[in-house]
């Protein structure tokens, strides 16, 4: 490393820790959505990958929309589409919850095998539908290219844009869960179902409203990374074991822990890659993960919920 | 000794049964099939080798591992190196720049066989390390995991997340594992040439023998204290806990018999095939494991045998035939045997017998029925 300057030194710090904090929000982006799903009402929804996946490719097909019939909506358009994949994944994740979810909130383990096989399911109506091959939704000028605040800095524009995208979502969930009366009956539902059944609160409502939310979360982040990567019918698989990882790792019940986990793996990942080749950066942080949830299996933040 | 008969061959039903496997496996397949089929028929039952497990673990005691293919593969690689190492010896390979090591480490400019390997060039330890690696393993993680009382889900998160470490480690230390392309171009055990028509007949003979005697030990280890003790635990953990049984040891026990019955299903899955690969390993093999289980009704042994042919024999056919259909019907099949058939194939004749019979009677004879009163609350015993 002696041959950089200080100054060339400096740019390589900014920018691995800028990749570090890119990696986070795309890892918390995953997690959210299961951060509902999975953390607070303790559904293990296998298919959550493939809620993002949705989202990324009604990003795809906006964006062939829009460059087919409407052209001057081309710079203006990603926004809409965000907005689109939300509500196209929170009604495919209704259609769920209504004809699987709700007969087994029950019988975890059964879940689990359900949406894997609502996975497999998925997976093959998209490459029924959108072939094989990766797709890429054209996106508009201004996300493309990058900041240069100095000749050796390069800080990509999409990156910025996903982590701005990753804190107002984060920003809308807490507030959502924390401030508003349907998140205070969401976390009463969780807590306890049969007295939140008995002050009134519809629990079944509850239940169907929060695993779309989490779905339409889901569709927002696979409409987020279809700026950063090229969308594939397994794009969503690749994801799953990280995105449980992230929640299970932070705590389930907590979102400061998800967070928290967010960050922490998505900074020993980058530093790890740096220094260890490939995908043994990945394994080396993974054995980590799973060490510590070994020796601390309530994870980083447990709730104060006694199962 | 008569208690001891009776333990391990059942009542008359379970006879029947196992004499309706038997006569499957050792006579109607081997008489029916050419070779080519029959090696495919003897490559499905290596896999039931972990359903197997999977019933004692899963359907009996109720863990839910979704990392049996990390024990598949551990046995497996065990056996393969053993015959990768036979294979390699220095007159085969003198073309390698350096002799007597397997070709991929030679590719990757290996100079000495890594220490971990040389083990390996021993039968006896190979086939120990075919069942000891995979339960020492399992033993690890089962300690750690049902000491601090961690099942469930998570457990099941936990052990999917070893068979992604476990595949892409392998997949990142291409000159020490072979990579992704695995571990190939296996020959001879102790001299034996193991692709020949007779060894295939052999080979396919002996894992028949091996499950037969699997299900043997599983019916004389599940009628006894054993079986009546992960049964509660799935049940009611709690009381069990309350009686003074030490819960996780029994756990831990199940999941290292399961993961010894893996590692010895990988190792036959070797010697048959020819090859593993990091492939074999992974997430998605790992849960289609649970399917073959689960298929076949996950309380039942010999319905893991049936699972398991039926899930693999219905996936060669279909992705031969229609592969776009073949991954929709997959995942139709998780939800299907969920929703529909939580006891698999060896539960739908139960079903009919509980419910198709008491319903025909109905429309035969119209009379006081007693049998909807006591339908209901089976039904509702099962969704809950």
């Amino acid at each position: 490393m002696s041959h950089y300057s200080a100054s060339e030194l400096w740019s390589i710090f900014i920018m691995q820790g800028f990749s570090g904090l890119s990696l986070f929000s795309v890892l918390l982006l995953m997690a959210l959505g299961l951060a509902i799903i999975f953390g607070q009402m303790g559904v293990v929804n296998l298919a959550h990958g493939e809620f993002m996946a949705l989202g990324a490719y009604i990003v795809y097909l906006c964006s062939e929309i829009v460059h087919n019939h409407l052209p001057a909506l081309v710079p203006y358009y990603f926004i809409i589409a965000i907005g689109v994949a939300f509500l196209a994944a929170a009604l495919v994740g209704l259609l769920v919850e209504w004809s699987l979810i709700r007969f087994l909130y029950k019988r975890p383990l059964d879940t689990l095998l359900a949406t894997w096989g609502l996975s497999l399911v998925m997976q093959q109506s998209f490459r029924s539908i959108f072939g094989a091959r990766e797709v890429t939704p054209t996106l508009p000028d201004w996300l493309m290219g990058s900041f240069k605040p100095t000749a050796t800095i390069d800080i990509p524009i999409n990156g910025v844009f996903v982590m701005g995208l990753t804190l107002l979502l984060t920003f809308a969930v807490w507030a959502f869960m924390y401030r508003s009366r349907i998140g205070l009956q969401m976390r009463a539902t969780v807590q306890n179902r049969n007295m939140s059944g008995a002050v009134g609160i519809n629990t079944k409502l509850v239940d169907r409203f929060t695993f779309c939310l989490g779905c339409g979360i889901a569709g927002v982040a696979g409409a987020a990374f279809t700026t950063i990567g090229s969308t594939g019918p397994d794009s969503g698989s690749r994801y799953i074991v990280d995105t449980f990882l992230v929640v299970v790792f932070g705590g389930a019940a907590s979102l400061l822990g998800t967070v928290a986990s967010a960050f922490g793996i998505a900074q020993g990942q980058s530093v790890c890659e740096f220094f260890l080749q490939g995908t043994m950066g990945k394994v080396a942080v993974l054995l980590l993960i799973v060490t510590v949830l070994m020796i601390r299996p309530q994870g980083l933040f447990p709730g104060k919920v006694r199962s | 000794m008569n208690k001891l008969i009776s333990r391990i061959l059942g009542g008359k039903n379970e006879l029947a049964q196992f004499g309706a496997v038997a006569l499957l496996l050792l006579l109607v397949l081997p008489l029916s099939l050419d070779i080519f089929r029959l090696n495919l028929v003897g490559k499905y039952l290596t896999y039931s080798f972990v359903a197997l497990g999977l019933v004692i673990l899963w359907g009996k005691a109720g863990v839910l591992s979704l990392g049996q293919g990390v024990f598949f593969g551990l046995g497996g690689y065990c056996m393969a190196m053993f015959l990768k190492l036979e294979a390699s010896d220095p007159i085969a390979t003198k073309i390698q720049s350096t002799p007597g090591i397997p070709d991929f480490m030679d590719w990757n400019q290996l100079k000495a066989l890594p220490a971990f390997w040389v083990p390996f060039k021993h039968l006896p330890f190979s086939l120990m390390a075919v069942i000891v690696l995979p339960s020492l393993v399992a033993l690890i993680v089962g300690l750690a995991m049902f000491k601090r009382r961690v099942g469930g889900v998570y457990f099941a998160i936990i052990t999917q997340a070893m068979a992604l470490i476990l595949s892409l480690g392998i997949d990142g230390n291409q000159g020490y594992t072979g990579g992704r392309n695995g571990i190939t171009d296996l020959k001879t055990l102790l001299g034996w040439d193991i692709r020949t028509k007779h060894a295939q007949y052999v080979l396919y003979f002996v894992t028949c023998g091996l499950i037969l005697l699997t299900i043997l030990f599983g019916q004389w280890l599940l009628s006894g204290k054993m079986g009546k003790m992960l049964v509660a635990m799935r049940d009611r953990e709690d009381r069990v806990r309350f009686s003074g049984y030490d819960v996780s040891a029994f756990k831990i026990f199940a999941f290292c018999l399961a993961a010894a019955l893996a590692g010895v299903g990988g190792a036959l899955f070797v010697l048959q095939v020819g090859f593993i690969s990091p492939s074999l390993v992974g997430i998605v093999p790992s849960i289609e494991m649970v399917i073959f289980a689960a298929v076949g009704g996950k309380n039942s042994l010999y319905g893991a045998v049936y699972g398991t042919l039926l899930v693999n024999t219905g996936k060669s056919l279909f992705s031969e035939t229609f592969p776009q259909l073949w991954l929709f019907l997959m995942g139709g099949l998780f939800i299907a045997v969920v929703v529909l058939f939580p006891n698999g194939v060896a539960g739908i004749g139960e079903m009919l017998k509980k419910k198709v019979l008491p319903g025909l009677g109905k429309l035969q004879t119209v009379g006081p029925m007693v049998t909807p009163k006591m339908a209901t609350p089976a039904t509702k015993g099962e969704e809950s």
